[in-house]
């Protein structure tokens, strides 16, 4: 023990007992507590093995489709059976194997979308939080005004322009949803703003560009995860649902322009009906996938809505 | 022999994590009589606020008492629930949290909120309402004017009294206190803790003060309760406590604190940090930062040992307490 | 022994300060553009710190020290007033490169362990980007080494230098934070209130670490407190501030062994040792009045000496003993200070 700190030439420190690293400060890294984390919820678990599935189809569709699905070479129209599983289409094409090569584009297209459109809604949004003043101003009327347009009257004049198919998909999409989680993220970044390690960093002389990227986004990235779900489920739906209305190009593999397809044909009331649900049932399936994913996110964060297992209590009876 | 007010038996409370179960309160039992002002004293993480919310059954999941009693007036608090729960709760105690800011709605003024209060545990007039609101701010040194004020509006230290009179509102016979004047100033804590000890003195409450500073309890309490790891490390009478230390732990968060006045010496500060609950250590809590440890302190955890006028859960007294016996 | 007893203000005072303001002030708007509601943060602020000294600056919410060490740091500019590093002026200090510079000498401390550190880095990281930006000539292993001499320098091993700042304690995290300072090869670290979100218990040892600071690396220090008994036992020298304000000033032991303003005694009564017994006041801590004050004293309206003068004329320091004491009236007898203030409390 120092007997008088100025002779002493070591400056007064934890001792030996503080030492001992804490413990399993190696297996406790985020990537690994996440994992350990989904697999004890159910909910992440199952909407896990659903996603796990579609990309296992999105990659591999001529594992498991068993014809070519443009192929008009069967019986049209016909109910299903152990050669059709899901029937055949109008023109003759195996509904089975259309859904499964489907799969790939639909994913991509919501995958794509989702990124780009977080990607934008961050920057504008931590950027508005973090600049403030007038450029906030600006961003944010800029965000409340894509948060306005109606997306319907938008679309059909923009197809007016463009040409149906994925790529114009994949604009009209991003467009349209990019702005729902830019406020969002920009409170979060007003947030954090005020954190002592952000005026840390000002003060020893970083660029605000630097703590934009290096410092802020990256605190962000469960939130950046979980805007990625959400408007991942919703851009499952609202994809499928453009195709659906007839702007998208009914040639390209995708469920919702099955959906179109079917529906042209009336497919429910005359035709084989498995086509047009089938397609229906892989776009809610996909969405709740996403949807149960992000629900383990909540409950990772907050160990408060974790289900709670009531105990009894051990103990004396009352006095 | 009076009854005691409160009486606190062997209660546990857990927090169970994804690792393994947080023992965060163990076994800890003490009584609080009428009138008594009781302080619980100890670093962060040993447990004195969780025991707070456990004794006033304020846990939220995952947090949950998992044995022991809670006797206030005859009643185990661990199994009231619901209606019973709420017509106990602020009518015979109450409960005072560390920041007024927390506690407070920032949307409605603080007559709205004494409002809200009286009104979900009885029904009076709006006239009886206003009434006793007056009455309980000018109590804590509140001008009455300020029930129209909002929160924001008031300086931190009239915000704490406010807390504290909401605290009154049904003249409990308990007031339980989380660190109520650790976010204000010297000045201003001084002289809420005055006021606290002068209410307490003239309506004849009981107090439990959670604090980790021991100079703040010091001048007022009339007993200390020492935690650590979630255990009693020590409990004895103020004066008992501050003038014959017994506990290792005790005498080194005394010799931690720099004086104003004495004389000076080198501050020692307790080496190491607090435990992790998690995983605590084997045999005694304290004995990797125990400057009196002996061989056997790595394998008996303690019991609490009866000495003179005092308890220490410590194996230094292993002998006395045999010859008290 | 206590940990002070060297350079208690003797021959450092010839030498030439490290740091000097002149009469420092920093005003802010409230408001709109168009409010009149100016608050007076600073006022007329001087202070001197030396080599090898440890200053504290002790005051309450609303004394202005936060904006003194946010003024001294750079992050604001004075609204009048002149801030002297090593006889240079803070205003000459145009460019970014130049800013940079002097940053790289008066590092600032955080007082909250729990948000001075980005959660998605390890603890190194702001040691290594101080590095990086002020100490470019080190290769890369050389900021390795550097590193961990900081980090062994403020009692922590090397081998924290990687883990995450959640698997520290907030004492660990506190040290970190001088390490971080340290890394720049300081002059003089600001350190805003480094100890107030510590527990008790771990204080001593932070403090215990600034005054072997002083010692071993030759650092100065400004330690911004409320806590009284701290400043007590790590400073050389105190400077009390009230309302933006400086009240007294002087060698630790005169300031607080024998104060002069109302104020410090005030604060000094409110202060209790561990087993002390009560002392009652009618002062309730009210914090002071900043918004367009008027001239005279800012503690008249707590002042149980206060007298006429009081009111009209704003007192400036002048030497009582061997301090420096802004007050009419001082010296007073300290025993009276829990008398009720003379003048009735006008509102506004």
């Amino acid at each position: 023990m120092a007997t008088d700190p100025l002779s002493s030439t070591a400056v007064a420190g934890p001792t030996a007992a503080d030492e001992t690293p804490a413990p399993d400060s190696e297996l406790t890294t985020e990537p690994r507590r996440f994992t350990r984390a989904v697999l004890h919820n159910r909910k992440a678990m199952v909407g896990a093995v659903i996603l796990l599935i579609m990309v296992f189809v999105a990659v591999f569709p001529g594992l498991i489709a068993p014809h070519d699905p443009h192929a008009t070479d069967f019986q049209p129209n016909e109910g299903p059976s152990s050669a059709h599983l899901l029937g055949t289409t109008q023109l003759g094409q195996d509904v089975f194997s259309q859904l499964i090569w489907s799969t790939r584009l639909t994913l991509w297209v919501t995958v794509v979308v989702s990124v780009i459109a977080t990607f934008i809604s961050m920057i504008i949004g931590v950027t508005a939080a973090y600049i403030g003043g007038l450029t906030d101003r600006v961003l944010t009327v800029l965000t409340d005004v894509f948060l306005i347009i109606p997306v319907l009257p938008l679309l059909i004049v923009l197809s007016a322009y463009l040409t149906p198919g994925v790529k114009s998909l994949i604009i009209v999409l991003t467009i349209t949803s990019w702005a729902f989680q830019a406020r969002q993220l920009r409170s979060q970044g007003l947030s954090v703003r005020s954190r002592d390690f952000l005026a840390a960093a000002r003060l020893r002389g970083e660029r605000r560009l630097y703590i934009i990227l290096v410092e802020i986004v990256p605190t962000m990235t469960s939130l950046l995860a979980a805007s990625f779900l959400a408007l991942a489920v919703f851009e499952v739906g609202f994809a499928a649902s453009l195709q659906f209305l007839g702007l998208g190009n009914s040639g390209e593999l995708m469920w919702g322009t099955m959906l179109y397809n079917a529906q042209q044909a009336a497919a429910l009331e005359s035709g084989n009906a498995w086509w047009a649900l089938a397609p229906g049932i892989a776009v809610v399936l996909l969405g709740t996938g996403f949807a149960l994913v992000n629900y383990a996110f909540d409950e990772i964060g907050n160990p408060a809505l974790r289900p709670v297992r009531r105990r009894k209590v051990r103990g004396q009876a009352s006095a | 022999m009076a009854k005691p007010l409160l009486e606190v038996s062997d209660l546990s409370v857990d927090y169970p994590t994804d690792a393994a179960d947080v023992h965060a309160v163990k076994e800890v039992s003490f009584t609080v009589e009428p009138g008594e002002f009781l302080g619980i004293v100890g670093e962060s993480g040993c447990g004195k606020s969780t025991l707070l919310f456990g004794v006033g059954q304020l846990l939220s999941p995952p947090g949950e008492v998992v044995g022991g009693s809670v006797v206030f007036h005859g009643h185990d608090m661990v199994r009231l629930a619901g209606e019973e729960l709420r017509s106990v709760r602020w009518r015979d105690y109450s409960v005072v949290m560390q920041s007024a800011m927390n506690a407070l709605n920032p949307m409605k003024s603080i007559g709205a909120q004494f409002k809200d209060t009286l009104e979900a545990h009885r029904t009076m007039s709006d006239g009886e309402i206003e009434q006793r609101s007056a009455e309980v701010l000018r109590m804590v040194g509140i001008d009455p004017v300020h029930l129209a004020s909002y929160p924001h509006q008031l300086s931190g230290g009239m915000r704490q009294r406010a807390m504290i009179s909401m605290a009154l509102l049904f003249t409990p016979q308990l007031v339980m206190m989380d660190e109520p004047t650790s976010a204000l100033d010297v000045v201003a804590q001084r002289s809420l803790m005055s006021k606290i000890k002068e209410l307490q003195e003239t309506l004849g409450f009981a107090v439990i003060f959670v604090t980790h500073d021991m100079s703040v309890v010091s001048r007022y309490s009339d007993r200390v309760l020492v935690m650590y790891a979630g255990e009693i490390a020590e409990a004895a009478s103020t004066e008992e406590i501050f003038e014959r230390p017994r506990h290792p732990y005790t005498r080194a968060l005394m010799s931690a604190i720099p004086s104003v006045r004495g004389p000076r010496r080198e501050l020692l500060g307790i080496p190491g940090s607090p435990p992790d609950l998690a995983h605590p250590p084997t045999g005694c809590p304290f004995h990797p930062r125990c400057p009196d440890v002996m061989p056997e302190c790595l394998s008996v955890d303690p019991p609490l040992y009866p000495v003179e006028d005092a308890e220490v859960r410590c194996l230094l007294y292993t002998e006395q307490a045999k010859e008290a016996v | 022994m206590p940990p002070t007893q060297n350079s208690r203000g003797r021959a450092t005072e010839a030498a030439e300060p490290l740091l000097r303001t002149v009469d420092l002030t920093r005003h802010f708007r409230l408001g709109g553009m168009f409010s009149k509601q100016v608050l007076h943060a600073v006022d007329d602020f001087n202070i001197a710190i030396h080599e090898r000294e440890i200053v504290a600056l002790v005051g309450e919410s609303g004394s202005g020290k936060s904006t003194v060490a946010r003024l001294l740091a750079g992050e604001y500019r004075p609204t009048r007033g002149e801030i002297y590093y090593r006889g240079r002026s803070l205003r000459s200090l145009r460019s970014r490169k130049d800013l940079k510079a002097y940053r790289g000498e008066v590092p600032m401390v955080f007082q909250d362990p729990f948000s001075s550190f980005n959660p998605v880095f390890r603890i190194s990281h702001g040691v290594r980007r101080n590095l990086a930006l002020h100490r470019p000539e080190l290769s890369r292993d050389q900021r390795r080494q550097e590193a961990e001499r900081v980090f062994e320098s403020v009692g922590l091993s090397a081998r924290m230098l990687g883990r995450f700042p959640y698997e520290m304690s907030g004492g660990e995290r506190q040290r970190v934070g001088f390490a971080q300072a340290l890394a720049v090869r300081p002059k003089l670290i600001l350190a805003d209130e480094p100890v107030s979100m510590l527990d008790v218990s771990i204080r001593a040892g932070i403090l215990n670490m600034m005054a072997g600071l002083r010692e071993q690396e030759g650092v100065s220090i400004l330690y911004i407190t409320h806590d009284l008994a701290s400043a007590r036992y790590v400073a050389d020298r105190v400077v009390v501030m009230y309302a933006g304000q400086v009240a007294e000033s002087g060698p630790t032991e005169a300031v607080l062994g024998d104060p002069q303003h109302p104020y410090t005694q005030l604060l000094l009564s409110a202060v209790a040792d561990p087993g002390e017994k009560e002392s009652i006041s009618g002062d309730t801590g009210e914090p002071p009045r900043v918004i367009n004050p008027s001239e005279g004293c800012r503690f008249r309206w707590r002042c149980p000496y206060a007298i006429e003068k009081c009111a009209q004329v704003t007192p400036v320091l002048r030497p009582v003993g061997s301090s420096e004491v802004a007050c009419h009236v001082a010296p007073v007898a300290p025993e009276k200070v829990t008398e009720p203030a003379r003048m009735a409390s006008i509102s506004k």
